[in-house]
C-alpha cells in the first residue's frame, strides 16, 4: 500500500492503494468515478479511456503509481455540465445503444478534436479503432466526430 | 377510434395502484431524467398521482411513465413509454421516464429477448395503460365541468371542452382521476391518429449515458458491498478436483476463498439455468483488483468430468440430458460435422417428390455451408449484485430474464418467491447472454456464505470462456433446375453442435413443388445458447448464400429470381405451413432494389442481396463492396425492413445500423475455436471484433410504410447480413465464401 495524491477533474484526491494499481479501479473502486468502464483490462477494447496530461490513455493499463502529478480527466470531467461540444453531438445524433462502450468513444473523440480539430474519415477511424462497441454504432460516432468539430 | 377489450383487468389496476406508496416513495435522484432542462422549466411536482402501475401525473403536469422492459440498447426505455404516452396523449416534453421495477403482479413479460418487447408490449397492456389513464382524466374533468366526457378532447397533455370554454392541464385533473373506474373496454387510437407514435425521438437516457453516470449492473454499489470473483475450470469437460488458497487467503484485501455450486447435478434446472461450471472457486475482498491479484494465487486442481446427467425445465416440460465427457477440439467438431452432413437426417418437411425431381433434374447445385462458434461479448462483462439477509434475497444487475432468474434463485435457495427482489440495471449489451442466470444465482450464494451484500464479476476472460455460446453450425443445400431453369426442387440439410439450425417451414419452402428439409445435431459438452436471433443468425446466411448461386446457375437476376418464387408462394404456395408472407417478403426485396439502384450498375461497385423473415419482421439489405488496394470493402448497405408500424423512427434506424455492421463482424472475422476443451481466444486481443475502420462508411435504412401491428427490430436486421457480405465478395472477387469468418476460413474449417 502507499499514497498517491492524483489530480483528477480538477481535483486533488488521496488514495493509498497497491502501487501496481491500474489507475481503472482506482477511479471506480476508490474514488466512485464510475463512467469509466472496464471491458477487457489488456488495452484492446478502449472502455477505460480517459485523458492523461489531455492524451487518450487506457486507465485498465496504467498503474496508480506511473501517474505523479499528471492531470486525469474522466467522462465526468470532461465538462461541467455534460455540453462538451463531443457529449452535444452524441446526444444530437443519438449515438449510444447500450451505452457501455460511450464514455471510452468520446474520451477517444475528444483528444483527437482537440488534437486535430478537423479530422478525416480516416483520421477518426484510425484514431478511435482501439474502442470497440459490442452494438455497432460505429457510424453514429463518426457522424458526431464530424458534428462535435463543427460546434 | 376503434375499440379493444381492455386487456388489463380492473382488478391489476388497482392493485398497481395499491403499490403506489412505495413507487411514490422512490427518490428523485433515482429517476434519470430524460432532460434535466425539463425538470428545472417545470420544476418538481408538490404531489404525484399514480393513475395506474405504468404511470403517474404530477400536479404541475409533469408524467412519469414507466419503462416496463429491461433494457439493453434496444431503447425500449424510449419506445415503450412512447407507446404508453401515445394513448394517453402527452406533451413527450413533460415526460420522466423511469425504470420500473421488477413486478409480475403488474407488467406482462419484463423480458429483453425474440424482439417481442415493442410486439408484444403494442397488443399486452401498454396502449391500454395510457389509453385508462386519459379514460381516468377525461371522466374527473367532465364531472369538475358538468359535461359529457365523450365531448372533452385531449391533446399534449391538456384536457379541453369546447363548447363549455373549459380547458385544464392534466396536472390540474389528477388528484381528482385517482380511483375512477375503468371499463371493460377502452378506445384505443386507429394508425391513422396516431401522433407520438412514429415521430423521431431522442434516447430518453442520452444525457445520463454522455456524462457517464452510474446506471449499469457494474456501476451498482451498496454500503459495505464486497466484490467476488469466481474461478472455473479451464476448459469444457473438466471440473473441480482441490483448490489450495493458503497465499491467497494473506493477501492484501481478502475476505475468503470457499466453493460453491450454481445448480446441483440431482435438482431440476430452469430453462436458462444453462452452467457448464457448475462447481466453482470464488475469491471474495475489498476491491476488484485486489480479488484479481489473489484468483491468479489461488492454486486449483482440475480433473476430467465423467458424463453427467441432468435434468432441465424446457418450455415443453422437464428433460432429461446426458453431458458428455471428453475434451473437444474445433478440427473433430468440423469432421464430425462433415460425417453427420453424409448421413440421413431427421425429416422436417417433405413436399412432393423431391428424389424423384432431382433424378430428373437437368442442373444440380449442392453446397455446404460452415459457421463457428461465437461468444456474445456483449462490452460489460457478467456481474450481478446480492444481499442475502434472513429475510429477503435483493438482487440487482443487468438481467434480460429477471423472472426466470427470480425462480432459479428462489429454488436454489430454498425461499419462497416473494422472498425474491430484482433491481434491474441497464445492461452493458445482451445479446441474449444476459438471459442465462448462473451468475445471478453465484451472487446470491456467495452473499448467502458471507453475510455481506456482495458484487460478483467476471473478468473479460471469465466472461469469455464461460461458455453459452452461439453454436457451430452446418448446412447442405440441393437444389434442382429443369431444363428451362425453373427451380423444381429443394433440400436442405442441416445440423450443429448441439442443435440444428433448420427451420423448416422458412422460404423457400412453399415456393418449391419437391421440398426436403433435415435436421441432425451432434452432442457436446460445451455449453451453448441464444445469440441474436438463434438458428436464424447462420441459416440466413447460407440459404441466401445459396439462393444467390442457383440464381446465378439459372441465369436470373438473383432478385428477380427471389420475387419469381414468392409469387409462386403467394399465388399457388406448397403447403399450409410457410411461415412468411410472401407478400411482405417481397416488399422489402422490392424496396430495397429501388433504394440501393440495384437496377443501376455503377463501375468498380459489386452488390450483394440478402432477405430474411424472423422474429415477425421482414428485411432485405443489398451491400456494396468495392476493392481498395486488392482488398474488399463494404462501403454502403442499403436496408429494407417491414416491422409494420415504425414507434421510433430514430432509435429504429440506430438498431438496424447496429445490427448491420456486427452482422459484418460476425461474418468476416469472429470465431471461437477449441482446443482440448479450451477455448483458443480469451479476450480481444485474440477474439476478432469488428472496429471503426471495417464498419462501412454508410448504411441507409428504409421502412416499409404500414398500418400493421409493430414488430420487433433487435434480432431481424442481423441474419441477413452474412449473405448479403458473401454475396458481394463473390462479385468482388470472384470467390464464394462457404464458411464463416469469410477472411479466416482454413484456419478452422479444415484445422
Ligand atoms: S478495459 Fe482498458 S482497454 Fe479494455
Ligand atoms: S453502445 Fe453498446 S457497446 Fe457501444
Amino acid at each position: 500500500m502507499a499514497s498517491f495524491q492524483l489530480q483528477i477533474n480538477g481535483e486533488n484526491r488521496a488514495v493509498n492503494v497497491d502501487p501496481n494499481t491500474p489507475l481503472l479501479w482506482v477511479l471506480r473502486d476508490h474514488l466512485s468515478l464510475k463512467g469509466t468502464k472496464y471491458g477487457c483490462g489488456i488495452a484492446q477494447c478502449g472502455a477505460c479511456t480517459v485523458h492523461l496530461n489531455g492524451t487518450a490513455v487506457r486507465s485498465c493499463s496504467i498503474p496508480v503509481s506511473a501517474i505523479g502529478n499528471q492531470p486525469i480527466t474522466t467522462i465526468e470531467g470532461l465538462s461541467e455540465n455534460g455540453d462538451h461540444s463531443v457529449q452535444k453531438a452524441w446526444v444530437e445524433l443519438d449515438v449510444a445503444q447500450c451505452g457501455y462502450c460511450q464514455p471510452g468513444q468520446m474520451m477517444s473523440a475528444a483528444a483527437l478534436l482537440k488534437a486535430n480539430p478537423n479530422p478525416t474519415d480516416e483520421q477518426i477511424a484510425s484514431s478511435l479503432n482501439g474502442n470497440l462497441c459490442r452494438c455497432g454504432t460505429y457510424l453514429r460516432i463518426k457522424q458526431a466526430v464530424k458534428k462535435a468539430a463543427t460546434l | 377510434m376503434s375499440r379493444t377489450e381492455s386487456k388489463l383487468s380492473r382488478r391489476n389496476f388497482l392493485k398497481s395502484s395499491a403499490l403506489a406508496g412505495g413507487g411514490l416513495m422512490i427518490s428523485f435522484s433515482w429517476l434519470v431524467s430524460c432532460n434535466s432542462k425539463r425538470e428545472e422549466a417545470l420544476g418538481l411536482p408538490e404531489e404525484w398521482f399514480e393513475l395506474n402501475g405504468f404511470l403517474k401525473i404530477g400536479d404541475n403536469g409533469l408524467v412519469t411513465i414507466m419503462a416496463p422492459n429491461p433494457e439493453f440498447g434496444q431503447n425500449v426505455t424510449t419506445s415503450l413509454p412512447m407507446i404508453i404516452g401515445e394513448e394517453l396523449d402527452v406533451d413527450w416534453n413533460k415526460v420522466i421516464v423511469e425504470q420500473a421495477k421488477f413486478n409480475t403482479d403488474v407488467f406482462t413479460r419484463q423480458f429483453a429477448g425474440g424482439s417481442q418487447s415493442v410486439r408484444q408490449g403494442w397488443v399486452n397492456g401498454l396502449r391500454e395503460a395510457g389509453a385508462a389513464a386519459k379514460y381516468m382524466l377525461k371522466e374527473a374533468a367532465a364531472k369538475q365541468w358538468g359535461v359529457s366526457a365523450s365531448d372533452i378532447t385531449t391533446k399534449e397533455g391538456v384536457l379541453s371542452h369546447v363548447a363549455s370554454g373549459n380547458s385544464a392541464g392534466y396536472g390540474e385533473m389528477a388528484s381528482l382521476a385517482v380511483g375512477i373506474e375503468i371499463p371493460e373496454t377502452l378506445e384505443l387510437k386507429k394508425p391513422s391518429e396516431l401522433t407520438l407514435v412514429g415521430t423521431a425521438r431522442k434516447n430518453v437516457r442520452g444525457k445520463d449515458i454522455v456524462t457517464g453516470k452510474p446506471m449499469f449492473g457494474i456501476d451498482y454499489e451498496e454500503e459495505g458491498m464486497l466484490i467476488a470473483m469466481i474461478i472455473h475450470p479451464p476448459a469444457f469437460g473438466m471440473r473441480l478436483k482441490s483448490f489450495d488458497a493458503t497465499t491467497a487467503k494473506q493477501m492484501s484485501g481478502i475476505k475468503e476463498v470457499f466453493t460453491i455450486t450454481s445448480f446441483p447435478n440431482d435438482e431440476p434446472r430452469g430453462y436458462f439455468s444453462t452452467d457448464a461450471f457448475t462447481e466453482t472457486v470464488v475469491v471474495v475482498g475489498n476491491t476488484t483488483w485486489e480479488v484479481m491479484q489473489a484468483k491468479k494465487a489461488v492454486r486449483v486442481e482440475w480433473e476430467q468430468s465423467p458424463a453427467t446427467q441432468i435434468t432441465t425445465a424446457g418450455f415443453g416440460g422437464t428433460q432429461q440430458v446426458t453431458v458428455p465427457a471428453g475434451l473437444e477440439n474445433s478440427t473433430d467438431h468440423y469432421r464430425l460435422m462433415q460425417q453427420m452432413a453424409a448421413r440421413p437426417g431427421r425429416i422436417e418437411r417433405r413436399d412432393g417428390n423431391p428424389e424423384a425431381a432431382f433424378k430428373k433434374a437437368a442442373k444440380v447445385i449442392e453446397r455446404t455451408y460452415t459457421a463457428p462458434f461465437l461468444a456474445h461479448n456483449a462490452m460489460e462483462p457478467m456481474n450481478f449484485f446480492a444481499r442475502v439477509t434472513d429475510d429477503m434475497v435483493h438482487l440487482a444487475g443487468p438481467l434480460q430474464a429477471p423472472e426466470f432468474a427470480e425462480q432459479a434463485v428462489a429454488n436454489r435457495l430454498g425461499v419462497p418467491l416473494e422472498k425474491v427482489d430484482i433491481k434491474m440495471t441497464r445492461m452493458g449489451g445482451g445479446f441474449g447472454r444476459r438471459a442465462y442466470d448462473h451468475y445471478v444465482v453465484e451472487a446470491a450464494l456467495i452473499s448467502r456464505h458471507m453475510k455481506a451484500p456482495v458484487k460478483l464479476v467476471y473478468t473479460r476472460e471469465d466472461d469469455m470462456t464461460n461458455g453459452i455460446y452461439r453454436p457451430s453450425y452446418h448446412a447442405t443445400y440441393r437444389a434442382a433446375l429443369d431444363e428451362n431453369n425453373n427451380l423444381i426442387a429443394f433440400h436442405a440439410k442441416a445440423g450443429g453442435i448441439p442443435e440444428s439450425p433448420l427451420h423448416a417451414n422458412r422460404f423457400p419452402a412453399g415456393a418449391v413443388e419437391n421440398y426436403l428439409a433435415e435436421s441432425w445435431q451432434i452432442d457436446s459438452n460445451i455449453t451453448v445458447g441464444a445469440f441474436r436471433a438463434p438458428r436464424s443468425n447462420f441459416i440466413a446466411g447460407a440459404e441466401q448464400s445459396f439462393l444467390d448461386e442457383v440464381a446465378e446457375a439459372a441465369g436470373k437476376d438473383p432478385i428477380e429470381f427471389r420475387l419469381e418464387l414468392l409469387k409462386r408462394a403467394r399465388e399457388n404456395p406448397v403447403g399450409d405451413r410457410n411461415d412468411y408472407e410472401a407478400d411482405r417478403y417481397a416488399g422489402v426485396l422490392e424496396l430495397v432494389r429501388e433504394k440501393s439502384n440495384w437496377d443501376q450498375p455503377e463501375e468498380g461497385v459489386s452488390r450483394g442481396v440478402s432477405a430474411y423473415f424472423c422474429h415477425n419482421s421482414y428485411v432485405a439489405h443489398v451491400l456494396d463492396v468495392e476493392m481498395e488496394g486488392g482488398e474488399p470493402r463494404v462501403k454502403k448497405v442499403t436496408c429494407a425492413v417491414d416491422c409494420g408500424i415504425v414507434i421510433n423512427p430514430l432509435a429504429a434506424a440506430n438498431m438496424v445500423e447496429g445490427a448491420v455492421v456486427d452482422g459484418i463482424g460476425h461474418s468476416l472475422y469472429s470465431y471461437l475455436t477449441f482446443n482440448n476443451g479450451a477455448t483458443e481466444q480469451n479476450n480481444f486481443n485474440r477474439y476478432r471484433m469488428i472496429r471503426h475502420s471495417e464498419a462501412p462508411e454508410t448504411i441507409d435504412v428504409h421502412f416499409v410504410k404500414n398500418d400493421i401491428a409493430p414488430t420487433g427490430l433487435g434480432e431481424p436486421p442481423f441474419p441477413p447480413v452474412f449473405a448479403a457480405v458473401a454475396n458481394a465478395l463473390y462479385k468482388a472477387t470472384g470467390k464464394r465464401h462457404y464458411n464463416q469468418p469469410y477472411m479466416v476460413q482454413q484456419q478452422i474449417s479444415l484445422g
